[in-house]
């Protein structure tokens, strides 16, 4: 512990030499950690930041169950479901191959054309991130529910359960806890590519600190919004930890090499 | 000695102190002063940078180095007043926030319709102003601010600007429409949403509404002109990094084409279907 504490002290005061004495520090430290800046940015980054905040919200309620349509239908047996499995293979192709920019211009833009009406802009936004989130995320939940043994499918026919009953009460609780880790993952990845939305014109925390900086001719906006990002972050990655590890406890008897 | 201390502990103990005795080593060299040999970026030629892309009627085409449009003719006239020859300018192009970055610049001047700001003095330098423009409303047929005589009238619909534009603080604070103003990364997402029905209303400098309702858009319609944000005067110079050695010859410059009448003309002859704009009041 206390050798823990010495060591990091130590590397952080090299660290911090070795910064402090580049060249152009004086300038960078001006330039993107400037506290006025930062102070007079904060207001507009943080309104943003409940747009970011409002969208994610939606966004992972409709990951969360398209995803799961997906998979349930890629993992579908029987030549009748053919056409089934076909799209919905299809469908993860493309959106996992489709920059999630482009998605949101032909969405964002595309749809209120053909339609001829407008269309809230946060709404579009989240339709353009559960699509393309969904395909990443409805693979990791097929890996899922290929991964649970086949005993425990054999289990649950052997109790007479349909082939539905059987994803929903055995394989699927199995599979989500399973995944756990990657769909966390995609959760803390989703937090920042919400950010994207701001090219359909609603203005985010990034897209009020790009405004900021314009505004000051200085980056520290950027630094601002990032750090906000990062304490959105950071809950959901202890929390990730912290279900990893009980699911070690109760899956592997707390197995760590 | 244990054989622990001797094949373990010391080799890290000597690869901790190498690995910091080369930072402390990187971090005590500073590069060797290289003298003031030239002001420019690169001698015997004056390096201008603009925007990528360049728009219309600022610079023809994308093509500065023909020397058609606004800006590019008078990025030329300044390079006559320093003393180059057209052949000895070279284009360079960037994006606001490389224009503005930290450390050395890899252009002289940066001409791209900057507004001078006092926020952005305090990190830039700008050479005197050779135009001010206005922020004009526009609109196409069918939307719900073709009909608007008055900046009252826009205040509950959706405007549109690009990000980091004077276009942008004319929007929040001359009209400030109560739902904020929708942003943009450029004119050209701005006039997309427009044309999709997903704003109501743009607001661009006067010389860009001219060509996107005359050119771009299908019924395209100049609302009016609005008046000067308090305080900003919306004038345009060339950018400059800061503490410049070349700011005052660049100002010089620009102070001796406007005494002469040079500006005068360009505008006239580039910019010259300005005239015509009623005010929106």
């Amino acid at each position: 512990m206390l050798i823990g504490a010495a060591s990091t002290v130590v590397f952080a005061l090299a660290l911090w030499a070795f910064v402090v004495n580049t060249p152009g520090w004086a300038r960078v430290q001006d330039s993107f950690f400037d506290l006025d800046t930062a102070v007079a940015a904060f207001p507009r980054v943080a309104e943003g930041f409940l747009v970011n905040l409002r969208i994610l919200a939606f966004s992972v309620v409709g990951v969360a169950v398209v995803a799961t349509l997906i998979a349930f239908l890629r993992t579908l047996r029987g030549a009748v479901f053919f056409p089934l499995r076909v799209l919905a293979t299809a469908y993860t192709d493309v959106f996992r191959g489709t920059p999630l920019i482009i998605v949101l211009f032909l969405i964002g833009f595309g749809v209120p054309g053909l339609l001829q009406t407008r269309i809230s802009t946060e709404l579009l936004g989240t339709v353009a991130l559960v699509v393309t989130y969904s395909a990443y995320v409805s693979e990791v939940i097929r890996a899922g529910i290929e991964g649970v043994h086949p005993s425990q499918r054999m289990g649950a026919r052997a109790l007479g359960l349909s082939h539905a009953q059987t994803l929903r009460l055995v394989v699927l609780p199995q599979a989500i806890r399973r995944q756990a880790p990657p769909l966390m993952n995609d959760f803390v990845a989703m937090q920042k590519d919400v950010g994207l939305v701001s090219v359909l014109g609603v203005v985010d925390a990034v897209r009020g600190a790009q405004i900021e900086t314009a505004k000051y001719a200085d980056f520290t906006p950027y630094i601002v919004a990032a750090v906000l990002f990062v304490l959105l972050a950071i809950p959901t990655i202890r929390l990730t930890d912290w279900i990893t590890a009980r699911l070690r406890d109760r899956e592997q008897m707390g197995s760590v090499v | 000695m244990s054989r622990t201390l001797t094949h373990r502990v010391l080799p890290r103990i000597a690869a901790t102190a190498g690995v910091l005795a080369l930072a402390a080593g990187l971090a005590g060299c500073q590069p060797a002063d290289s003298g003031a040999s030239s002001d420019y970026v690169t001698d015997g030629k004056l390096t201008i940078a603009t925007g990528e892309p360049a728009y219309y009627p600022y610079v023809i085409d994308d093509a500065p180095e023909s020397g058609e449009g606004f800006e590019a003719a008078v990025a030329y006239a300044i390079a006559e007043q320093l003393g180059f020859a057209a052949e000895d300018v070279v284009w360079v192009r960037t994006g606001f926030d490389a224009a503005i970055a930290p450390g050395p610049k890899d252009f002289d001047f940066n001409l791209q319709q900057y507004t001078v700001t006092p926020e952005r003095e305090e990190s830039v330098d700008f050479s005197s102003t050779y135009y001010s423009a206005d922020q004009a409303v526009i609109t196409i047929d069918g939307s719900a601010a073709a009909d608007a005589t008055s900046i009252a009238d826009l205040k509950d619909l959706l405007i549109g600007a690009a990000t980091g534009t004077t276009s942008l603080t004319a929007v929040e604070e001359i009209i400030a429409p109560t739902a904020g103003a929708q942003v943009f990364n450029s004119n050209d997402d701005a006039k997309l949403a427009l044309e999709s029905g997903q704003v109501d209303a743009i607001v661009v400098d006067v010389p860009t509404a001219f060509y996107i309702t005359g050119v771009e858009l299908d019924g395209g319609l100049i609302l009016g002109s609005l008046p000067e944000v308090e305080g900003a005067t919306d004038e345009w110079g060339a950018l400059l990094a800061k503490d410049s050695p070349l700011t005052d010859e660049v100002s010089a410059a620009i102070d001796a084409l406007r005494e002469d009448g040079t500006l005068d003309a360009l505008v006239a002859e580039w910019l010259g279907a300005d005239a015509g704009v009623p005010a929106l009041q």
